[in-house]
């Protein structure tokens, strides 16, 4: 038992307490969205080493195709047909595998991100700690919509300036072309297009995470059941009774729907550009962010995370 | 203030009552222990405490509405819950690590402190750790915040003799400093029979016994008694009689212990003894009211 004599040192401890909670005060708004962030990275480790291995396997394929490159470098200088593009084509290829391994990962991260915690019960120990619900479906959120692009962009531009080097080095060896190459091929401005592709795609997809991430916290069980079985009956019901399917329409242009509003696919003149290398000049922004379909889906991103919130509150361990 | 403050506390799950209409006031530097058999309602009392769950009824601890104020709540409460529940792939350094980061009265040196009286390596995951350990784990992550209530549902389950008693003192020598108040559930009563200042007995969703020690223990005397003497025990009206090696343990609420003193050997009963004989009553009672 604690005797009278450890009052006084006790409160002593008190007033240091006190003390350091004043100075943490200010800092206590961001810390807990900021702690939640690295927990949720220290629990999925599928967030940065999906990018990783797809990049480990972009390396291997372009190196068996760095055997081929002195051979096409001479037949685009020799043709003068879009040499850019196809020189920029591998560049593209491994930015779309990255860009589709992280949508892949987010997706499986949101259908787990409030379930798992329930099915292992440390829910109880998260909510023992004050973090509120908000703050910790925010967190969750962030992962999709900021982390995973984030590391895509690092991990995307790590990859293709090593196949620069690589295929630099290569017809440096060679001795064919390299001086074409580093002409042609504008480092800087795709990777600037690659970073306005990955914000363009996190907010038009914003609605399909935070779809998967309120399905996660309301399910009790086959979480990816109830979030694609309900989906496939509203097409399948409209395909029936109506023969149309604009509910499919709706959800292809939620999937691939920012393409035609956030590039220009054609330049002014009607040429057509290069899917593999599209100009810092095809971007598109302003009429991306004055689309409809922009901020009705971030609308609808925000009340499924609201709702999201609203319902971790309620949750217990299944 | 009292820490805690329920009025008129329900709670139901569909047609089940597991709360049913608790008046309840916990003063601030207690040690309560809630006692009750499975499915008595503890843990959901509990749970409405922490605000874990919704509840009919006014609640309020330490001021606050735990179901709408939760997060502010935990900066002052903070709890151990009925079994592990520190996620298994948490490494010990990560876990002292977040809480470090989100709490503000986390001391984390305190924390490092504990840690070292144990064999838990920094660098393992939970679910590399045996069940005591994790049990330590989550205990000096507890005791080095600086809460004003720490509730514990069965804090020592699972886990061996010499690990609990452990456990208590610990608690009592290194976290209990009478501002701070404890609430506990367990069902190893036997345990924390001299750590409590207050016990609260509790079935079916409502409170059957409410007092400090000092009050059970002038109240409760348990007296065994010889066969011959057995008669004139009865008198006093006995709440339980049980037979031990021949003789009769007579249990007496408010029993004049001068005039049981002359009848046998008077003793002060365990919370056990007590428990089993308020609960028996308990239970014949609602058959009775049943028939």
């Amino acid at each position: 038992m604690t005797t009278p004599s450890n009052a006084v040192p006790e409160s002593l401890n008190q007033q240091g307490i006190d003390a350091q909670r004043i100075a943490l005060a200010p800092l206590s708004a961001t810390r807990p969205l900021y702690w939640s962030i690295r927990r949720e990275i220290w629990e999925n480790r599928s967030i940065y080493i999906g990018p990783l291995v797809a990049a480990a396997v972009c390396i291997l394929g372009f190196l068996v195709s760095l055997i081929g490159l002195p051979r096409s470098m001479y037949d685009a200088s020799a043709h003068h047909m879009s040499p850019t593009g196809m020189l920029a084509m591998p560049y593209a290829h491994v930015a779309w595998v990255l860009i589709l391994t992280a949508f892949l990962v987010g997706i499986f991260y949101s259908l787990d991100a409030l379930y798992g915690e329930r099915r292992d019960r440390s829910i109880l120990f998260w909510k023992s700690l004050p973090v509120s619900d908000f703050t910790t479906v925010l967190a969750k959120a962030c992962i999709p919509l900021v982390a995973l692009p984030l590391i895509t962009f690092v991990v995307t531009v790590a990859l293709q300036l090593i196949m620069l080097l690589l295929s630099a080095a290569v017809l440096l060896l060679t001795g064919a072309g390299a001086a074409t190459m580093w002409a042609r091929l504008p480092f800087f401005q795709m990777e600037f297009v690659l970073l306005y592709g990955l914000i363009v795609l996190a907010l038009w997809h914003a609605p399909l995470y935070a779809w998967l991430l309120l399905v996660s916290g309301w399910a009790r069980r086959a979480a990816f059941l109830w979030a694609f079985l309900p989906v496939l009956a509203i097409g399948a019901f409209e395909r029936i009774a109506f023969r149309t399917s604009h509910f499919g329409r709706l959800l292809q242009d939620r999937l691939m729907g920012f393409a035609p509003d956030a590039f220009a696919f054609h330049t002014p003149d009607g040429l057509p550009v290069d899917p593999h290398f599209i100009p810092v000049a095809a971007l598109t922004p302003g009429r991306f962010l004055g689309t409809p379909g922009l901020w009705i889906g971030l609308i609808f991103a925000a009340i499924f995370l609201a709702a999201a919130v609203r319902l971790r509150r309620y949750r217990e361990p299944i | 203030m009292a820490c805690i403050e329920a009025r008129a506390l329900r709670k139901s799950y569909g047609t089940t009552v597991a709360v049913d209409g608790v008046d309840l006031r916990v003063e601030e530097g207690r040690i309560l222990g809630l006692i009750g058999p499975n499915g008595a309602g503890k843990t959901t009392a509990l749970n409405a405490i922490l605000g874990l769950t919704p509840y009919e009824g006014e609640l309020k601890v330490l001021g606050r509405d735990p179901w709408t104020a939760r997060d502010q709540l935990m900066r002052d409460v903070s709890f151990i819950a009925d079994v592990a529940v520190l996620p298994r792939w948490i490494r010990v350094s990560q876990a002292v690590d977040y809480v470090a980061g989100v709490h503000p009265r986390f001391d984390r040196a305190k924390a490092e402190g504990f840690l070292a009286k144990t064999t838990i390596r920094r660098t393992s995951k939970v679910r590399e750790l045996s069940k005591g350990m994790v049990a330590q784990l989550h205990l000096a992550l507890v005791m080095a915040i600086d809460a004003r209530l720490l509730v514990l549902d069965e804090p020592t389950l699972g886990l061996d003799i010499l690990f609990r008693k452990q456990f208590y003192d610990s608690l009592l020598n290194d976290y209990f400093d009478r501002t701070r108040t404890i609430v506990v559930t367990t069902h190893q009563v036997e345990e924390i029979q001299d750590v409590l200042t207050d016990l609260m007995f509790i079935d079916r969703g409502r409170i059957v016994l409410n007092c400090s020690m000092e009050e059970f223990e002038a109240r409760y005397v348990e007296l065994a008694v010889s066969p011959d003497h057995l008669a004139a025990a009865r008198a006093f009206k006995p709440i339980h009689e049980r037979q031990v090696f021949g003789r009769s343990i007579l249990l007496f609420d408010h029993g004049d212990r001068q005039q049981l003193a002359a009848l046998g050997d008077v003793r002060a009963p365990s919370i056990a003894d007590v428990f089993v004989a308020v609960m028996g009553n308990q239970s014949a009672a609602a058959q009775g009211a049943a028939r």
